[in-house]
């Protein structure tokens, strides 16, 4: 439909503003959406679960209250939603065999939030199962392909959100980020991608994977519309412990044109020079777009960032072990059958769950259980607490820091056999999500990887501190406009 | 390896318990350069933010509807979730 | 059943063994709503209804706890002079099984909210002991699983379980004493002295019968004058305060005859079998359990400020054990009395104000445990909630201490106090019922009496006793009871001599 392709060229801004306008109905958007999607995603594989129905309804209810005279900030912008977040009604499967079949009867807060501001829920996408992993190979229920080369992941776990953005079948889309899982697909697929800072957005509803770690994020084109996202969906929730009661700074109204002020920080440990000659170009021009901008470049240090892996892999396993411990073929979700109890759990977990989801639980039992509690979970924790540190030290002589996102772009399929190889995916965006930082990335250029024929995307990753979303957001898009990567590659 | 998997209640086939052990052997390698970083001196995160008494006033809200969670249980009977046996050992 | 052997033994080996006891009991706490969800906390209904994600542990939900549920846990903590900690925290208890939605418990570990204290209690016969606390946490209840298939309920031999979730996630206080109790008495007392006050402090209705309290016991025995402790078994399964005493004594039994014949006590679990009247080894597991504690990454650490702590602390009310001694110490009360007083919250607060009102307290308990209580019961309320107020009933004592009034008119106008309300003395005086015990009045109805039955006086004379007590009683009947009768008799004696 022509109307599909004008719509899902705008960005999330331009839509809402048309619809609260009264110049195009939500229902207009909704059915040329609907009817381009399906048909578009079939090489791609970003969505599990198409919601055209509620989509509609919810497209309804959307125009009633414009007629009403009510002002959207979302009103009527197609989104995306990664798997591991409850709509009531539909298919919640966390890319696992172990809830391909379940419906949720509840829905996510963030979600809640989102439709509450007036999207439009296109559909369910792929992920790594369970959020565990960095291309979202790891999901059992179909693969995802990488919009800009079909034959390279798209990232992960929120590979399917990303994907659907960078393809153009999603205006905007919601991914979850443990380690990384909202920044590296960002990278990948060419498009903003933002993890606020813990506690700043409701975990209730998001199915766990590391509880002290996960936090919901948006992807979108362009800084702005990640920003009127973030202001929908985060702030207090009484349904989450751990969501920060603090003020809340809206951050699309206080977008930068420039970083004129600001000292941002290099870090001396992610030092690019053995990433490759063109990566290692790519962000040398991108930080010296950033002094372009007025920003004051400044060195800093991370000293322990390098344990960050180690420490990570501690302790996401650990409560990860925890988290899934609820699958167990009892109240919901897959069941194998079992003589007895037992051993119902133990073939229906066998089953239910794939390797990757298996390694990590197996690791966080061992480092939970007795007589390996201190010596691995516990010195984790503190690894922890000294990488927070190293960082605040850090942010004492800058306001942000620069990075890259991932060492590399998009690789190709099972490029990645070994696990340690793949977590070496989530390098440098893992320390940040330790110390709980606000973070994203932004797409900084291209580069033509190894073996490989297209210019695969690259992102740079900007981190803050603690709870400065407005800061993070705001220079991003001064950084944004002043570079306009994006724009430059064309999906295949 | 057997006794994790047991603790996790995951079934393993014995090319499993050599393959995860021998993956579960190189993560440990990998995460034992953790001994190298001094920790004396600081306290373990429990959480990032720092939040205190986060709690709830003792109200009554609204349940589940019971046909539908039922509807997605694996099995009920008569509006219970029905297991296999329990052999007590298993506790 | 003990053999006759081992209860031939029994007196003998009361004095060369001590049982060394202790108790772990899990109190539900009475709370509007569960521990970490909104879902309501009570008892019964249909299976899985009162359910949310969060209590079924639905991908995704979260726990927050309930306010109330921490102050109560406090609450309950200082009435027995535990230590309320500056930090407390939630860890997570992993182990896998049915009722357990998450299969993990979120429960304290290593800072809980209470330690220490001591809970002092007393027994039948008035003694008073004390047992130490090791501590008292929060944690939250699993749901009931019912085993079918088997004939009998039990798990052994059933085919299949059901499972229903109403009761997941209530709150739950697991206190563990340190083992200081060295009898079935004892532990049923100490199990008295907490039901007391769990209930007077409103946390915890303490039903056994509906679960609301559930207890185990761990029993060793020992030489008497022996320093180290023997072998120790947990008893579970006791479903009454009279099964806890029936398996421990029986459980004590058992390990004595072991002794006796040079056996060894195999440390393991053995749960009560009550219709059979003994305990049986349960299969012991095969390893300890590694429950993989960590604090539950959830919820956020609780701060106590000490100005919460005094806050609690100065709205504790006088706690049983308190009022039990003030009653037995001060005013003399026998330990029946006193115990049965303490028991009923209301009654306690009546007898207080009857007695603060009064001049002897050995006169109000009299009515009160007896013929007002018996009004009571018949009428179905409770004293505190009948037309009879404490002052009344206080001054009704004085009256009857006097003498003014004798004990048959005192039970008249305690009926008419409780149909009627108002004051004692009112009554006594409108209706003239005071005591008779002028001579002069008294002579008068005596000589009535004299007169209208000369066969008595004949029947006295012949040595008849019997006839002495006919005319008593009809003085009282001519005097409307109003005489006095000690006095009567002593006139009647002397006018018959």
């Amino acid at each position: 439909m022509a109307g599909a392709d004008d719509i899902l060229a705008c960005t999330a801004r331009e839509i809402a503003h048309a619809v609260n306008a009264r110049e195009r109905s939500a229902v207009e958007v909704a059915s040329a959406v609907s009817g381009t999607v399906a048909g578009r995603d079939r090489g791609l594989g970003a969505y599990l679960t198409l919601t055209p129905q509620l989509m509609l309804a919810q497209a309804q209810r959307v125009d009633e209250r414009v007629a009403a005279g009510e002002s959207l900030p979302l009103a009527g912008v197609p989104v995306a939603i990664k798997d591991n977040m409850c709509l009531r009604g539909t298919r919640t499967t966390c890319g696992s065999r172990m809830l391909e079949g379940w419906t949720a009867p509840y829905t996510a807060t963030a979600v809640e939030r989102l439709l509450e501001a007036g999207a439009l829920p296109i559909g369910k996408t792929n992920m790594d199962e369970f959020a565990m992993g960095s291309s979202c190979e790891n999901s059992a229920l179909g693969i995802t392909r990488n919009p800009y080369d079909r034959e390279r992941v798209p990232g992960g776990s929120s590979g399917g959100s990303a994907a659907a953005v960078g393809a153009g079948l999603a205006t905007i889309a919601l991914g979850s980020d443990t380690g990384g899982s909202i920044r590296e697909p960002a990278a990948f697929c060419n498009v903003v991608g933002f993890k606020p800072t813990y506690g700043r957005v409701s975990r209730y509803g998001l199915v766990a994977f590391a509880s002290s770690l996960d936090q919901i994020g948006p992807f979108a084109r362009t800084v702005e519309d990640a920003a009127l996202t973030y202001d929908a969906i985060a702030g207090h929730d009484r349904r989450d412990a751990t969501s920060v009661d603090r003020p809340l700074e809206t951050t699309a109204a206080a977008l930068r044109r420039d970083l004129r002020g600001l000292r941002v920080g290099i870090v001396k440990e992610f030092a690019t020079a053995d990433l490759g000659a063109a990566i290692d170009r790519c962000y040398a021009r991108a930080y010296a777009d950033l002094a372009a901008l007025g920003a004051e470049l400044v060195e800093v240090e991370l000293p322990t960032a390098k344990y960050g892996l180690a420490t990570y892999y501690l302790i996401a396993p650990a409560e990860c072990s925890s988290n899934l411990a609820r699958f167990d073929g009892v109240r919901y979700g897959l069941r194998v059958a079992g003589a007895d109890v037992g051993e119902m759990y133990e073939q229906t977990r066998a089953l239910g769950f794939g390797p990757e989801v298996k390694r990590r639980i197996l690791i966080g039992t061992y480092a939970l259980s007795s007589g390996y509690y201190d010596a691995y979970y516990v010195k984790a924790q503190k690894a922890r607490t000294a990488i927070a540190d190293d960082f605040k030290a850090a942010f004492a002589h800058c306001d942000l820091i620069a990075s890259p996102a991932a060492s590399a772009p998009a690789f190709t399929f099972n490029a990645k056999s070994d696990p340690v190889a793949m977590y070496l995916m989530d390098y440098y965006t893992i320390p940040v999500s330790l110390a709980g930082l606000p973070s994203l990335s932004v797409p900084c250029g291209a580069v033509v990887p190894d073996g490989g024929t297209r210019p695969m995307p690259l992102g740079l990753q900007l981190a803050s501190p603690l709870f400065t979303e407005r800061l993070l957001l705001g220079a991003a898009h001064a950084y944004e406009r002043h570079t306009r990567h994006a724009e430059k590659l064309v999906p295949a | 390896m057997r006794h994790v998997a047991k603790l996790a209640r995951l079934a393993l086939t014995e090319t499993e318990v050599a393959q995860y052990g021998s993956q579960l052997a190189g993560l440990l390698a990998f995460v034992d350069e953790l001994r190298e970083l001094d920790t004396e001196h600081v306290g373990p995160t429990a959480q990032v933010i720092e939040s205190r008494n986060v709690v709830r006033a003792d109200d009554v809200a609204p349940c589940l509807d019971g046909a539908e969670v039922l509807a997605a249980a694996p099995q009920a009977q008569n509006g219970f979730f029905r297991v296999p046996k329990i052999i007590a050992a298993a506790q | 059943m003990i053999s006759e052997r081992e209860s031939a033994a029994a007196p003998l080996a009361e004095s060369k063994y001590e049982a060394v006891i202790g108790i772990e009991c899990h109190v539900e706490l009475k709370t509007a709503s569960k521990m970490f969800c909104g879902c309501p906390n009570e008892f019964g209904g249909e299976p899985n209804t009162k359910v949310c994600p969060v209590c079924l542990a639905l991908p995704g939900a979260l726990p927050v706890p309930n306010a109330a549920a921490i102050e109560h846990m406090i609450r309950a903590g200082l009435a027995f002079g535990a230590e309320i900690p500056a930090f407390s925290k939630f860890d997570r208890k992993n182990y896998f099984y049915p009722d357990m939605p998450k299969n993990y418990q979120i429960s304290q570990y290593d800072m809980p909210l209470t330690q220490g204290g001591a809970v002092r209690y007393w027994l039948a016969d008035g003694t008073r002991r004390e047992c130490r606390l090791t501590r008292i946490h929060l944690e939250e209840d699993t749901g009931k699983s019912t085993h079918a298939g088997s004939g009998d309920g039990r798990i052994a031999g059933s085919t299949y379980s059901l499972v229903d979730f109403n009761r997941a996630g209530v709150p739950l206080m697991e206190c563990v004493s340190e083992p200081d109790i060295r009898s079935a008495d004892e532990a049923v007392a100490f199990l008295d002295a907490l039901k007391r006050t769990f209930v007077q402090l409103g946390v915890s209705d303490v039903k056994m019968e509906e679960g609301s309290l559930r207890c185990d016991a761990n029993v060793s025995i020992r030489l008497r004058g022996a320093a180290e402790y023997g072998t120790k078994t947990e008893i579970k399964n006791m479903n009454s305060f009279r099964s806890v005493h029936r398996a421990i004594e029986s459980e004590i039994a058992r390990q004595t005859g072991l002794l006796e014949r040079g056996e060894r006590i195999i440390q393991e679990t053995r749960g009560w079998d009550e219709a059979a009247g003994e305990t049986h080894s349960m299969r012991s597991k095969e390893q300890a359990h590694d429950y993989r504690y960590f604090p539950d990454p959830d919820l956020v650490p609780m701060e106590i400020a000490p100005a919460t702590v005094d806050r609690i602390r100065a709205a504790l009310p006088e706690l049983p054990i308190a009022r039990f001694e003030r009653y037995v110490d001060e005013f003399g009360l026998g330990v029946a009395q006193a115990t049965q007083i303490v028991d009923n919250a209301s009654l306690a607060e009546y007898f207080d104000r009857a007695v603060r009102a009064a001049t002897t307290p050995a006169g109000v308990v009299n009515f009160v445990l007896g013929d007002l209580s018996r009004l009571a019961n018949e009428h179905g309320i409770d004293v505190a909630q009948s037309r009879v107020s404490p002052e009344a009933l206080a001054e009704l004592v004085a009256l009857t201490d006097a003498g003014t009034i004798n004990s048959k008119v005192a039970k008249d106008v305690l009926a008419r106090l409780w149909r009627e309300g108002g004051s004692a003395r009112a009554i006594v005086e409108s209706d003239g019922l005071a005591q008779v015990s002028d001579p002069g009045a008294l002579a008068a109805f005596v000589e009535g009496a004299l007169g209208a039955h000369p066969k008595s006086v004949a029947d006295f004379a012949a040595g008849k006793e019997n006839a002495l007590k006919f005319l008593i009683g009809q003085v009282m009947k001519a005097s409307r009871g109003t005489a006095n009768p000690t006095l009567v008799e002593q006139v009647l004696r002397k006018r018959l001599r």
